[in-house]
Parts: C-alpha cells; structure tokens; sequence
C-alpha cells in the first residue's frame, strides 16, 4: 500500500500499482501459497488495486489531529491523476485555508499563503510531520508500488471488524524502505484494506491504520475514513474521514503545474 | 604636594556624615562592581572548563558535511574514520563520535532526542561511559545527563522505547536501559542527549567504521585535514563566552546607576563646598596659592572620597570576597535545565587586572566629577571671594 499525497486525500487506497518485473518470483510465490490454500499477496493486492485504482479522484475530506490535550480539524480538497500527481488545497481553518501542496512524481512543493511562498519539501525535510499530524511526507509521497519494495505473502486468515481478511505480510526487500514490515488485513470479499500494522525490523509495531465505514463509491468498494496512529505515542492519531469523493473525474492539466500554487 | 593632601583630607574629614555617606555609597558601587565582574569571570572560567572537560577536550575534528544546527542534515553527516589517526585511536588520544537523531517515548510522550556513539573506554571526557559497558548483548544501555532524565522522567534501569532510522531511512525501534544518570554544568552533553556505546549506534545506523565528531587529546597535536576540519578549544568554547559577554554587557547598567548615584553625591558636595567655602578660596589665593593650585586642591578632595571608599570597601568586601572565593555563591536554581552553562556554586575570581582597573577607573571618575565645580574656582575673583561675594 502506498502512502502516497493521495493518500493524505484519502484515496492511497486507490494505488495498488502492479509492475510486470518480477512476475517469475511472484508466480512462485503464488503456487507455493496456493498450495497452503491462500491466494498469493500479488493476487490479493492486485485485487485490491482493481477495485479501489482510478484514473483520477477528486475528493475533500477532514484531518483530525489529536493530541492527549488537544484535537485539531482540517478541511481540504484534494486532485489527484495516477500515483505520481496530486494538488491539495486547506479549505480549514482559518489558520490553513489557502495552505496549497503539490506533488510531482517524488517532488513536495508547499505554498504557504501566510508567507506568500512556494518551498520545496526535500531530503530529510520530508520526514517531518505533516501538520502536526502522525503521518510525515514521506510517508505521503512514497509511491512506489508495494511489490517493488516488499515480499508479500498471504500468512494467514483474521477477523477485523467482523469480517474476514486475509492477513498479508510484506517484508522489505530493499534496503531504503521507512518500514521494514507490513501486514495488511485485506476483506476477503470486498478487498479492501480494514488494517494496516507498520513494523521496524526489530518487529516492534511502529504505527497502525485502521480503515472504516467502507461503502461502494461508483461500483467500487472504499474506506472512508481512516485512523493513522503513532503506537509509541500515547494520544488519539490522526483520523482522516473522506466527505465528498469522485472518481475517474475530469481534472484541468493546470491544477498539477507550479502555478496552480499562487 | 603632601601639605595639598593633608589639607585636603582635613576638608574632607571635616565636612563629617556627609563624607562618610560619600564614602559609602562610593565604596558599595565599587565592592559591586568587582564582585559581580569576578562573578562573571568566574563563571566564565567555569564554564569553559567545563565544557573542555565534558565535550570538547583538546579540540574536536567534524566531519566536513556536519552541521550540529542543521537538524536535517545531522543524519548523513557522518563519514569513514580517517586512517591518519589510526595510532591516536587506538592509543584512546582520538575519540570517535557518532551522532544521529531519534526519538524516545517515556509513558507515552514523543521527546527528539540526540544519539551519541563514543567508546565505553574513552578516556578524554568526563562522562561515566564505562556504564555504556554490557555482558549482555540484547541489552543496550545508555548514559543521559540529569536534566534529561529530569525531561524524560528517567531514573536509572528505566527502559524506554527508541525510535530512529538507519542510513538508509528505515525505522527501527528498541527499548534501551538507563545505565547511568550523570550531573554536568555543560547544556550540550545533556539535554536531548542519550549516549551510548559506538559500536552500538554504527550497528543501529548500519553505519560501521564511522564517526561524525572526531575529539581530540590535548597531548596530540592537531592535523589539517580537509574532510575533517578542525575547531579548536577557542572556536569551540566562543558561544559560551559570548554569553557571559553579554551578560556582562547586562549587568553593566546596574554598574552605571550605582556609580550615577555616587558621583551625583560627590558632585553635589563639591558643588555645595566651593559655594560655601568662597572666603576660603579667596583666602588661599591670597596667601599666595595660585587659583589652578586651589582647583587642584578641591579636585583631590573630591577624589579622596574615592580613596576613603577604596579603604572603606577593602574592610568588608576582601572578607567578603575570600568568603565566596572559598565557598561559592548558589543561586539555588538549575539553569542548566535553561541551556545555560553553569554550575549549582558559582565560585568568583579577582584578578588584580580586574581590582586595579575598577579602583583605577573609579579614581579617575570620580577625580573628573570633582573637577567639574571646582572649575569655577578658576574663574573667581580673589577679593569677591574673600568677601564670600564671587558666586
């Protein structure tokens, strides 16, 4: 799964890029899980890359932050074409509104209208939080499909949410990945991710997503909301809730151009 | 000369409470003015000293690409040890350390903290490192200082989770254990930092053979290498001087008011002597005394009251000053928990540069503000003022 800026808009979920390099491997993968059973993680994860990928998406949706104190909401409306383009602007609060981000394939640009300026998000920069939230850039900007990064195999069968899912575990199969381990629980029936564990390669559980309210936006099945949570940190996490979504929508090409910025 | 002296003192005595509230005030700037500036420059010293001893040792060689103000780049900063001080290393005369950052999470709480690699065995720093030593190879322990344990709410054999990234960016988390909490006046190697063993963080870091800092034997010389530029004790110890500098700056208006407050009261006495003292001006030049020679005369009365005060300050200030030369002076408050380098005492030191140049300086402002109403004297009229008429 891939925690790309769209997925800051919700619509990660959407991008279960599958790549031809490796098909041997995979394959082998999936006669020796089949043999026990379980479909391979390739299979589950292309599934789900079908039911949630989209040409384009067009979505608002609310970011709340909290802390042990605190809680913090924002609004923002977010336009995204494949994995590698996506332009989101703040609508809320105040403080935010006018808060625009760009993102080019593995470029971050950030126009921040209390300064009037566009500043490119790069290097170790990226690892800072995104607003405050538990999530960093980098965690939004990482766009590279999954099975390019990861072994998947399906390890097992679990109940989340009183449905089924197949648990899938990726290991990391080169070295410059943020999470050296994911499991991801995937709806048996609907293919649709209700959890995702976040690993360090000590097995320590890092961070965890919990997906809900899952409804069937134009014939496919969606997440709606969603709970990203820090699970070192005490406090709520940051829990996303998509209100308004539209996919395959038409997008003006100027919406992913530095200019769309000002 | 010595007749002018006598006479003047005479005056001086003469004009009885007056003189002696003179004196006091005079002698109470100048006993403050030499206390809060060895003050100063014992904390100075302190904090040197301290920093010397606890981080910087001989002098410190960077990595060329380490910027310790560059939070971004702190992560990439390190480099392969150079083999020019391969002897200096093994001999422990070169002290290699390495420097990422991660994050620790005491009952739940997010802190960023500074990880530090230097060799359990290091010889060169103050820091209680052989606590850093393990038998057990799943146990990693670390040493912070007292402020960060404060911080974090840490007391020695905690565990506490931490979270960082290998050279590659990958999160890793373990739980580590407090093996030792040790107290330093020097800010830097205390708050946000967690040390721990080198070899430990260049496994954690996936970054073996290499250091960011590189800290140096006062008995080696020093090398000028390119990717490892040097920074002497100076270079190193510049910001704590600064601030005491401009903490001296600070207290300097305290100094100002007090030393105000004296020399209005001199200039007021003057003022009010040579006003009521006119037949007697006029007497002295009639004598025979030239008016700039009678000028003269007032002006070393005045500035015998900076004499009196040197006396009168020298009674209760040395004992004073050998007291807390001795015993220190506490502010009871922990500043370093603020960044501020300084010890729980402050222990003041007097220089003879600092007491002759503030007795120096005060004889000569206080000769200035005595002169300045004895000028009138020059412009009298001998027969005026022997009638008490001249003003």
């Amino acid at each position: 799964m891939n925690m790309n800026m769209n997925m800051n808009t919700n619509t990660k979920l959407t991008n279960f890029p599958l790549r031809k390099k490796g098909v041997l491997f995979f394959l082998l993968l999936s006669m020796a899980t089949f043999a026990q059973g379980y479909p391979s993680g390739k299979t589950i994860l292309d599934k789900v890359d079908n039911n949630m990928s989209a040409k384009t998406r067009v979505l608002t949706a609310t970011m709340e932050i909290g802390t042990e104190r605190t809680k913090r909401t924002m609004v923002s409306k977010t336009y995204g074409e494949g994995d590698h383009k996506a332009f989101t602007e703040y609508l809320a609060p105040a403080r935010e509104k006018g808060t625009k981000m760009l993102k080019l394939d593995n470029q971050l640009w950030i126009y921040s209208p209390a300064t009037d300026r566009t500043v490119q998000i790069s290097g170790h920069m990226l690892r800072q939080s995104v607003m405050g939230s538990d999530m960093s850039y980098e965690d939004l900007m990482n766009d590279k499909p999954l099975l390019e990064q990861y072994k998947a195999d399906v390890t097992g069968t679990e109940t989340v949410d009183a449905r089924k899912c197949w648990v899938v575990t990726l290991t990391a199969i080169i070295p410059d990945v943020n999470y050296f381990t994911r499991k991801i629980w995937v709806d048996t029936e609907r293919y649709v991710p209700l959890k995702e564990d976040l690993f360090a390669r000590s097995g320590k559980l890092l961070k965890r997503i919990t997906f809900s309210n899952v409804q069937k936006v134009q014939g496919r099945w969606f997440p709606m909301s969603f709970l990203y949570k820090d699970m070192l940190k005490e406090g709520p996490g940051t829990k996303m809730t998509i209100q308004e979504i539209n996919l395959d929508a038409k997008i003006p090409g100027n919406y992913f151009n530095l200019g769309s910025l000002k | 000369m010595l007749l002018l002296i006598k006479t003047a003192l005479r005056s001086l005595i003469g004009n009885g409470l007056k003189t002696w509230l003179n004196v006091f005030v005079l002698s109470f700037s100048f006993v403050l003015i030499i206390f809060m500036q060895g003050l100063l420059e014992g904390w100075n010293r302190q904090a040197v000293k301290d920093a010397i001893n606890w981080e910087i040792a001989g002098g410190q060689y960077w990595s060329q690409k380490y910027d310790p103000y560059d939070p971004f780049s702190i992560d990439s900063s390190a480099a392969v040890l150079p083999e020019t001080f391969k002897s200096e290393y093994n001999a422990h005369q070169i002290e290699p350390v390495l420097i990422a950052q991660g994050s620790i999470y005491p009952g739940g709480h997010m802190h960023s903290v500074l990880l530090k690699g230097i060799r359990p065995d290091q010889q060169l720093l103050a820091l209680p490192t052989n606590r850093l030593k393990t038998k057990d190879s799943n146990d990693v322990p670390v040493i912070i200082g007292m402020n960060m344990a404060k911080q974090a709410s840490l007391k020695v054999n905690d565990l506490v989770t931490l979270r960082w990234r290998d050279v590659n960016g990958t999160f890793e988390a373990i739980d580590i254990r407090v093996a030792g909490i040790f107290k330093t006046t020097v800010p830097t190697v205390d708050l946000g930092q967690i040390w721990l063993s080198l070899e430990q963080l260049q496994k954690m870091t996936l970054q073996p053979n290499k250091a960011t800092i590189l800290i140096k034997s006062e008995s080696v010389s020093t090398r000028k290498l390119t990717a490892w530029p040097f920074k002497d004790q100076l270079e190193m110890t510049k910001q704590t001087v600064s601030l005491v500098k401009a903490k001296t700056a600070g207290f300097t208006i305290f100094y100002f008011i007090f030393l105000m407050l004296a020399l209005i009261a001199i200039f007021d006495t003057q003022t009010l002597s040579i006003f009521r003292r006119q037949r007697e001006i006029g007497t002295f030049v009639a004598l025979g005394m030239t008016q700039p020679q009678v000028v003269g005369l007032f002006t070393l009365e005045g500035t015998m009251n900076a004499v009196l005060a040197i006396l009168a300050g020298a009674c209760y200030g040395l004992p004073a000053f050998v007291y807390y030369t001795i015993n220190g002076l506490s502010f009871g408050m922990d500043t370093t928990s603020f960044g501020i380098p300084m010890g729980d005492k402050l222990y003041p030191v007097f220089t003879p540069k600092l007491i002759v140049g503030t007795i120096l300086f005060i004889l000569i402002i206080t000769a200035v503000v005595s002169y300045l109403p004895a000028r009138k004297i020059a412009r009298m009229k001998p027969t005026d003022a022997i009638r008490g008429k001249a003003l």
